[in-house]
């Protein structure tokens, strides 16, 4: 039987809230706008530190791939929150995006425009969301998704359902071992209650082997190597047509930087691979989708996620403050909505952003741990300080307009 | 290790003490058998737990729950007399004899008076080193008088004959050399832990005025030391200016005296806000108006200038008020989850006040999260002290 490898890197930058203060309510609206030198809230810093060390150097190593193999194939998620910032700040990236896609072996999933929690506060603000992300990559890069990933792969029953209705081909979240129980993640499935769509999920050993454990010297099996990798990709039982790589795109020069020999890694992987059959090759997630029948249903009635040992949205709903600031964002949807002033409900929607909850998440810094918490701001309170103030300016602007 | 009760079966204080000491004790390695008098479906599994008594034993067994923890007025009184006392000691050291002959130990460890007995007979025939621990001594517990002499007997003989006094504060150990008259040399003091208090204010309280301010909506910020240069309440003065400014519902509630008193009292009627700014003068640190000032209050500010420690927003985390305090205080190097500014960072200063009055959401969550570490960081320091201190007699037993 065939074997394909299913590579899909997710791609996003959040536009963090600068130190924003209460004193500055109903003043200043620029909570996005940090232009201090070197902070980890200044977002163009950000970019084009990561467009330096990730972005430009990672594309450049997949399109010589995509040049020199012709199986190889990759499926990726670009979140609007980011392409709008490429667009605005580094539009060379774009570019260099775009060189990919051209290839037509490369495939772009649906997703939240503003990589939002969305769906689990308001359908219909979802539904926006995903349409204003379809048409950015319509625009963008000539091309529309098939198949969807919501943020975080947060994934249940109701949300398969969804994107079966809406038509898509698959929908990916995490392998979570509870879920999947003695089943393999190397299937291709069917969500509960669906007509047509699939479910690819992620083989988290083989994904996180590269995404976290590339450069950790105290691991057994470090340092990797694309045989090594290559060597446990083919000891997977043969009847398992696919192994599903999933990982952030930043991994590749961000996460693991260029002198762990993770761009080398990446570089030699697909020939390592492919070396040991001709029935080895590379599938994008809808591809995959279509090729393999469902090995088996699978059914997931609470949200799982692709996040921390947990798998759930504790990092992001966790704790009182995340619930408070979410609640009195999606609270002010009617009204921000009903202003039709593009600015407010723009500004509302930046801040649906699923890494402002995120860096309010206490459960790392708790346990002292405060090297694993990764965020831009010194407390988690402090993220919750400056959300809550920039929401309170969104009121203002609101009360501005006549609201109550 | 004898002790007298654990959690959830517990009546004071000594039972979660025991409890959080032999958790971390064990993750250090620390084999422990624990010897107690009465049987209960207890669910700890860091550790073996031997009760003496069956729970039918314990059942018929009426007066022994009360007295530890007021023996003034139950030995020799009516309810239990110095007979029955007596009576039940001696089968209680003899049941727990018992078990100890069972085991293989290398050390002895006994919490208070009510294990000394069993522990000194054990001694007696083991030879094993004798670490008695000193949670309150009777001379604590009648507040300062006597006490039952028999009891002090029982305390005084436990601790000569042991190897090492481990007592829970420098007071418990000042007490011990002063009032029974053992060696200071053989005296270490090993904090039992901050503790956290979560007894709720007592309504009648001497803030009654707060009180009525807060059912109409006002919060309470507090600082709480000497009023000195050092301290860097002029900072937090006009923080306070920006925060009324906001939320005129504020007040902030100056606890201590000091050379700045006259000049503070000045800059907040030069800054307008004289009205939100009370001061209570000198309080002392173990009264029930140091501790309700902090209770009373929304949130703890120490705008220190300078620090080495800072032990104050420890305390107001274990009475149930989150910290706010500048980032040269050494205690902010113990406890991550403080809000934490720059002394000199009057706005940065507001806004986490402001903050911090408007969002429970906010304070809930640092104040669950700092009582969390404040209980993890000192229960792993203890521990670790104690297991130094077994060590050295092991060695030289």
């Amino acid at each position: 039987m065939s074997r394909a490898i299913c590579l899909y890197l997710h791609v996003h930058q959040p536009l963090r809230v600068r130190p924003y203060s209460a004193l500055e309510i109903s003043k200043a609206h620029n909570y996005f706008d940090d232009s201090t030198p070197n902070v980890d809230t200044n977002n163009k810093f950000i970019i084009d530190k990561v467009a330096a060390k990730s972005y430009l150097p990672t594309n450049q190593r997949l399109k010589m791939l995509l040049d020199k193999h012709p199986e190889f194939k990759f499926s990726l998620s670009i979140t609007g929150t980011l392409l709008e910032q490429l667009e605005h700040h580094r539009p060379d990236v774009i570019d260099s995006f775009k060189s990919l896609i051209d290839s037509g072996r490369v495939e772009i999933l649906a997703e939240t425009y503003h990589h939002s929690l969305a769906f689990f506060y308001s359908k219909e603000e979802f539904e926006t969301q995903i349409r204003m992300h379809a048409d950015k990559i319509q625009d963008l890069f000539g091309i529309q998704p098939t198949s969807f990933r919501n943020t975080e792969l947060s994934y249940n029953n109701e949300m398969a359902k969804w994107a079966d209705q809406a038509g898509y081909k698959a929908i990916i979240t995490e392998g979570w071992d509870p879920i999947l129980g003695w089943r393999s993640p190397n299937f291709v499935y069917r969500p509960k209650d669906t007509d047509q769509i699939k479910l690819l999920m992620k083989n988290y050993r083989l994904s996180d082997d590269i995404a976290f454990r590339f450069s950790n010297q105290d691991w057994a099996q470090w340092p990797l190597t694309t045989e090594k990798f290559v060597h446990w990709i083919n000891s997977i039982e043969h009847d398992q047509p696919v192994v599903n790589l999933f990982m952030d795109f930043e991994t590749f020069g961000e996460h693991q930087w260029e002198d762990t020999g993770i761009f080398s890694f990446l570089e030699h992987l697909p020939e390592e691979f492919m070396k040991h059959g001709d029935d080895r090759t590379f599938m994008t997630i809808t591809e995959a989708a279509e090729q393999f029948e469902p090995a088996d249903e699978i059914d997931v009635p609470h949200t799982i996620t692709w996040a921390d040992t947990e798998r759930d949205l504790t990092a992001w709903l966790g704790n009182p403050m995340q619930h408070q600031a979410i609640d009195f964002l999606y609270g002010l949807k009617d009204e921000v909505l009903a202003t039709h002033d593009l600015q407010l409900i723009e500004d509302w929607r930046k801040l649906q952003t699923s890494d402002h909850f995120y860096y309010m998440c206490t459960k790392w810094f708790n346990d002292g741990d405060v090297h694993a918490y990764f965020s831009p701001y010194e407390t988690p309170y402090e993220a919750f300080i400056y959300f809550m103030n920039a929401v309170h300016d969104l009121k203002s602007r609101l009360l501005d307009k006549g609201g109550h | 290790m004898l002790g007298w009760e654990l959690p959830p079966y517990h009546t004071g204080g000594l039972g979660i003490a025991c409890y959080q000491l032999c958790k971390y004790l064990s993750s250090e390695v620390v084999d422990i058998s624990f010897i107690l008098p009465f049987d209960a479906e207890y669910q700890i599994d860091f550790m073996q737990v031997n009760p003496v008594f069956t729970e039918q034993e314990s059942a018929s067994l009426p007066i022994y729950p009360k007295i530890y923890e007021s023996s003034i007025k139950h030995i020799g009184s009516s309810s239990a007399s110095s007979e029955e006392f007596e009576r039940f000691q001696d089968y209680y050291v003899s049941r727990a004899m018992k078990i100890m002959a069972l085991g293989n130990y290398d050390i002895l460890h006994a919490h208070d008076w009510l294990t000394f007995r069993a522990a000194m007979a054990a001694k007696m025939i083991s030879n094993k080193p004798l670490v008695v621990h000193v949670h309150a001594t009777e001379f604590d517990r009648s507040g300062g008088r006597y006490g039952n002499p028999l009891v002090r007997e029982i305390e005084y003989s436990g601790m000569m004959m042991a190897d090492q006094i481990i007592a829970v504060s420098e007071h418990t150990k000042r007490t011990i050399v002063e009032q029974y008259s053992i060696p200071e040399s053989k005296i270490s003091v090993v904090h039992n832990r901050l503790d956290i208090h979560t007894e709720e204010l007592d309504p009648k309280n001497n803030y009654q005025y707060l009180q009525q301010l807060k059912n109409h909506g006002f919060k309470i910020v507090l600082s709480a030391g000497r009023l000195t240069i050092q301290k860097g309440l002029t900072h937090l003065f006009e923080a306070m200016r920006l925060v009324v400014e906001k939320r005129p519902k504020s007040i902030l509630l100056v606890v201590g005296n000091g050379e700045q008193y006259e000049q503070l009292i000045e800059s907040a009627a030069a800054m307008g806000i004289s009205q939100n700014v009370l001061f209570t003068g000198f309080l002392n640190g173990t009264g029930k108006d140091w501790r309700d000032a902090f209770r009373i209050s929304d949130l703890f500010v120490m705008p220190s200038v300078s620090e080495p420690f800072g032990i104050t927003p420890l305390e107001s985390i274990s009475f149930g008020t989150p910290a706010l305090v500048s980032k040269t205080i050494g205690a902010s190097e113990l406890i991550n989850n403080m809000l934490n500014v720059d002394f000199w960072d009057v706005e940065k200063m507001a806004d986490q006040i402001l903050a911090s009055l408007n969002y429970p959401s906010l304070t809930d969550s640092l104040l669950t999260n700092a009582q969390e570490e404040l209980a993890n960081l000192s229960w792993h320091d203890a521990a670790r002290d104690i297991t130094h201190i077994y060590h050295r007699h092991k060695v030289t037993a």
